[in-house]
């Protein structure tokens, strides 16, 4: 699905090796974002099964936990950096998260307003009969 | 601010190398193929974005029926988790492998990949299959539809990755390492990764909150 | 076998439908008949069916948007007609179950499968060019989102021949469009159509923010790439960004029809207000998504024309990045009236004024190019200044309905409909009109009848303001939108005259089409021998017209804003030294034999055929992996070939 058109600046025709511009990490990076992982899957299931954690800030907690792991993947294993190449891929990156918060916040904070204002539509239905 | 200033000030010294990187012409294909499927990644990350909102605002709508505090298994959720995290650390390393020219520690670590993948998924169905069984299937009240939707549409995801790896492993062995074939590799691995981020923030939402 | 498929789908039994089925089938099959008994299949394939080339796919674009111009414009005169003389006791000629089939269609084909594919068909045509490059990133993947998007236009095309459209508005709102109270097969043509052709679309705009960002010619920065470059990539975002929640928002309710979920069911604990809010996340940045190419479209003709370069590139720049990201912080302001209560409608309200003024900021850069210029009333000029008021006054009327109090009054009346024409008519289809005027002979190498661009021009300015000047008024007295029938007898004057408008537009239709055939007709007097009709600032007027499939023999080194301007003033439009072989892509049969499967796949859904869904589901995919097992094979293009095509270039500007 990806074509040339005739338009490449640099040659392509690297066979072996890692392109620099490109790094595609090392074992020792791999290896260490799997061990992130596991600390804070492991982490997550003990805040959540646990009394380890405040009961008021467990969901805080999770979600802290939850970011931070998701993070760790960008990292370790998407090659996220904010090198000067990398600089498109950050933007773009920010960008998609702007919109995820506007989306799930947005929707939380106004189906929340709307849910308390507003009769369910099951019992709209019930009037109607 | 202009974008070169921005890009200055995100990235120092190296600046006045991206300036001219910017504007020095057609990016490489590589980068160019990079790029293009990161944005596909980002907009179907967006796409679970919106299910993971209608969770959140469906997930108290249990209509008297059973709630994910009733039937969520936390071992199960466990060892699926452990299965997609080590999968995605074994396609790492087959990428690694296949850049430094390793073919059979590539297909072994790819085969890993697959192994593993296929775990977690039938873990999954075998969970489906048992809430539908219990009388706790997606027609049965809101929470239970956003569940099956958002944990399907995940699992589904998951079951095109494997065909895709399947695709892929089979291309490489009849056509070798050849440049196209590593890009969709790298896609590939993009792809995989990015459904294990998925799967935490899931994983968080559904079960972890749920099963309080 | 044949799932809710029998005889009783066609409806035989309705006369004006079954007069345009026949007319639709009558006419697709004389079409057919003429290209077969031409011979002229082969050559279609091969040039245009499965063509990679950005600059074939975008006409295609635009021809399917003036297709389905006409067939939403039908709809829009039933319409009137229909509400011209439906007055107190008088039904009208259409009933109610028709009527809103009707509407439905019309919002659906004009936004979907008109305005949608025109921009993007315009954004593909001209950006890789003024780019200064050879094609969009992914050659192939631009021709299965055509190919895509078509067959979404197709399936609701069919279902006027075979079952119904939906009756519920052209966003479908639950709980009429779940299966209890709309069990037909109406809202399963409107949701399948639209899945598939919004997959086209999503592509489309990963392509083109790609090419946008990677693929630019040697010196060709961010701060010099053309203004319509810039709107194009922020419309690509917003693509990018809004439709995979369209996509989730129907398959939810997808999910809801066909495997009887509640997600947005009356029972089950579903939440129908669940879909408002999801649809309209993506349904606001949908309208930047077309009005703002069309602001970059009336950036490059007003600087054209007025033979300046644009006043105040960088605030430009900056007022559409930040329209882009305000478009996703207004939503609410489409459901104001359905309780969300005070606080969440303030922030909102607040919002919607706000995004209003990097437009003003757009509105006067526009007026201070013009101011001193040397001014030329080309016809792409004219379409320029009837936006600006138009655009000016139906953004008013959007600033006013954005104070929530007010929209009380307002929502859902014929206020709302005339606002909302107001501005996309005023914008996106003066912006269209005027883009296909301006590049048309940059696609065809002959420019189009003057005079009748002047006519059309006319009659769609005033029968516009016809049209709907009277429904701001009738919808303040109280008429509300998507009615049958009205008992007020005192409305009825003003819907007459807006039925003289929709008259007055139709003769604007017929003027384009008439200038069509009419320019074709006398193509030789009118040939474009420079590439350069308009005296042109940007890197596409510095190809011949039209452009060879390579777009530029040796790719253009940029150092300025308007580069080809800056190539003139400097004399460097000359032959290069030497030419080098370049690489360009083979065509593919991909993305057409891609969408037979999806029209397949998506029909036999909708009707419940199960083993037909499952075996089109599976072909397509078949398809994609047959296409991706085999690499795609280049051709090279000479040096030598090169060389001569643009000899023959210079020696034809010489001439002219």
């Amino acid at each position: 699905m990806e074509e040339h058109a005739g338009q490449q600046a640099v040659s392509t025709g690297e066979t072996t090796g890692v392109d620099e511009s490109e790094p595609s990490g090392s074992f020792a990076m791999y290896t260490t974002g799997l061990a992130f992982a596991l600390l804070l899957t492991g982490a997550s299931f003990i805040v959540s099964q646990t009394n380890l954690l405040w009961a008021p800030g467990v969901s805080a907690g999770l979600a802290v936990l939850a970011i931070a792991q998701m993070g760790v993947h960008l990292v370790f294993f998407l090659h996220i950096s904010t090198g000067a190449d990398n600089t498109n891929n950050v933007l773009a990156l920010a960008f998609g998260v702007l919109i995820v918060t506007l989306i799930v916040s947005g929707s939380l904070w106004i189906m929340a307003h709307l849910n308390s204002n507003m009769m369910p539509a099951s019992a709209i239905m019930e009037m109607q009969r | 601010m202009s974008a070169q200033t921005l890009t200055a000030s995100l990235a120092g010294p190296e600046a006045e190398a991206s300036r001219s990187r910017s504007s020095d012409g057609p990016a490489p294909v590589r980068i160019v193929v990079a790029y293009g499927f990161w944005l596909f990644l980002l907009s179907d990350i967006i796409m679970f974005s919106a299910l993971f909102a209608s969770y959140a605002v469906l997930s108290g709508q249990t209509a008297g029926g059973p709630s994910g505090h009733e039937l969520f298994e936390l071992r199960h959720v466990g060892i699926e988790t452990l299965c997609l995290l080590f999968s995605s650390y074994t396609c790492g390393l087959g990428i690694l492998a296949m850049e430094r020219g390793h073919l059979r520690r590539f297909y072994l670590a790819f085969g890993l990949t697959f192994v593993l993948g296929a775990t977690f998924l039938g873990l999954e169905v075998s969970e489906f299959v048992g809430l539908v069984a219990r009388g706790a299937g997606p027609s049965r009240s809101a929470f239970l539809s956003a569940f099956f939707s958002l944990v399907g549409l995940h699992g589904a995801h998951v079951t095109a990755g494997l065909l895709w790896l399947s695709f892929m492993v089979a291309q490489t062995a009849v056509r070798g390492p050849r440049d196209f074939v590593r890009r969709r590799l790298l896609c590939f691995s993009l792809f995989w990764h990015a459904l294990d981020i998925i799967w935490v923030a899931l994983l968080t939402l559904v079960y972890l909150m749920g099963a309080r | 076998m044949l799932g809710k498929l029998s005889w009783h789908a066609i409806p035989f039994d309705q006369p004006i439908p079954m007069a345009a089925s026949l007319l639709v089938v009558v006419g697709m099959l004389a079409i057919l008949s003429l290209i077969t008994w031409k011979g002229w299949w082969p050559y279609l394939w091969r040039e245009w069916l499965t063509s990679v080339d950005h600059k074939r796919i975008g006409v295609m674009y635009v021809l399917l948007a003036l297709v389905l111009l006409l067939r939403g414009f039908m709809d829009a005169i039933m319409m009137r007609s229909q509400l011209a003389i439906a007055a107190g006791s008088a039904q009208g000629y259409l009933p109610p179950e028709h009527y809103d089939q009707i509407f439905s269609a019309h919002g659906t084909i004009m936004i979907f499968f008109m305005a949608m594919p025109f921009m993007v068909g315009l954004m593909n045509f001209v950006v890789p060019l003024q780019l200064g490059v050879r094609d969009v990133a992914f050659p192939v993947l631009n021709a299965i989102s055509f190919w895509l998007t078509a067959s979404g236009a197709l399936l609701v095309n069919i279902s006027l021949v075979v079952g119904e459209f939906a009756r519920t508005g052209w966003l479908a709102y639950p709980p009429l469009s779940e299966l209890q109270f709309s069990p037909g097969v109406g809202v399963d043509y409107y949701l399948w159509a639209l899945q598939i052709s919004g997959i086209g679309t999503l592509l489309a705009g990963i392509n083109m923010v790609t090419t946008i960002l990677k693929l630019r010619a040697p010196g060709m920065s961010y701060m010099r790439m053309p203004v319509f470059c810039w709107t194009a990539l922020c419309s690509s975002m917003l693509i990018v960004a809004s439709f995979p929640v369209l996509t989730a928002t129907f398959g939810m309710l997808l999910l809801d029809r066909y495997v009887g979920m509640h997600f947005f069911t009356n029972d089950g604990g579903g939440n129908f207000m669940m879909y408002i809010n999801l649809i309209w996340i993506w349904g606001h940045p949908e309208v930047y998504i077309l009005a703002l190419p069309a602001f970059g479209i009336f950036s490059e003709v007003i600087a054209t024309f007025a033979g300046k370069p644009l006043f105040g590139y960088r605030s430009m720049v900056m007022a559409t990045l930040a329209i882009c990201v305000l478009s996703f912080m207004v939503w609410l302001h489409h459901f104001f009236t359905m309780g969300a209560g005070a606080d969440v409608n303030a922030i909102f309200g607040i919002a919607s004024m706000i995004i209003a003024i990097p437009t003003g900021v757009k509105l006067f850069n526009w007026l201070f190019t013009l101011y001193r210029g040397r001014i030329r009333f080309e016809v792409p000029l004219l379409w320029a200044i009837g936006f600006m008021v138009t655009f000016a006054i139906g953004g008013m009327t959007g600033v006013l309905q954005a104070v929530p109090p007010a929209d009380f009054v307002l929502h859902n009346s014929l206020f709302l409909v005339a606002h909302f024409h107001n501005v996309i008519i005023g914008s996106v289809v003066f912006g269209a009109m005027a883009g296909y005027y301006y590049w048309f002979p940059k696609a065809f190498g002959f420019t189009l009848d003057r005079r009748l661009g002047i006519v059309s021009f006319w009659c769609w300015l005033i029968g516009f303001y016809l049209a709907f000047m009277p429904l701001y008024a009738v919808g303040l007295l109280g008429m509300t939108r998507r009615m049958q029938h009205y008992a007020d007898l005192s409305w009825q004057p003003y819907l007459i005259v807006a039925e003289a408008g929709a008259i007055i537009i139709l003769c604007g239709i017929i003027a384009t089409i008439v200038q069509l055939v009419v320019s074709i007709r006398t193509r030789e007097s009118r040939r474009d021998r420079t590439g350069d009709p308009w005296n042109g600032r940007t890197l596409e007027w510095s190809t011949a017209s039209p452009p060879p499939a390579y777009n530029f023999a040796v790719l253009p080194q940029v150092d300025s804003l308007d580069a080809f301007w800056a190539m003139k003033q400097r004399g460097q439009v000359v032959p290069a030294a030497r030419y080098e072989s370049i690489e360009m892509p083979r065509n593919s049969a991909n993305g057409f034999v891609t969408a037979f499967f999806a029209v397949v796949t998506g029909f036999a859904m909708i009707w419940h055929i199960g083993w037909l869904a499952v075996l089109g589901l599976v072909c397509a995919v078949l398809t994609l992996l047959a296409f991706g097992w085999v690499e795609r094979r280049e051709q090279e293009v000479s040096g030598e070939q090169l060389a001569n095509d643009e000899r023959v270039r210079f020696r034809l500007m010489d001439s002219a």
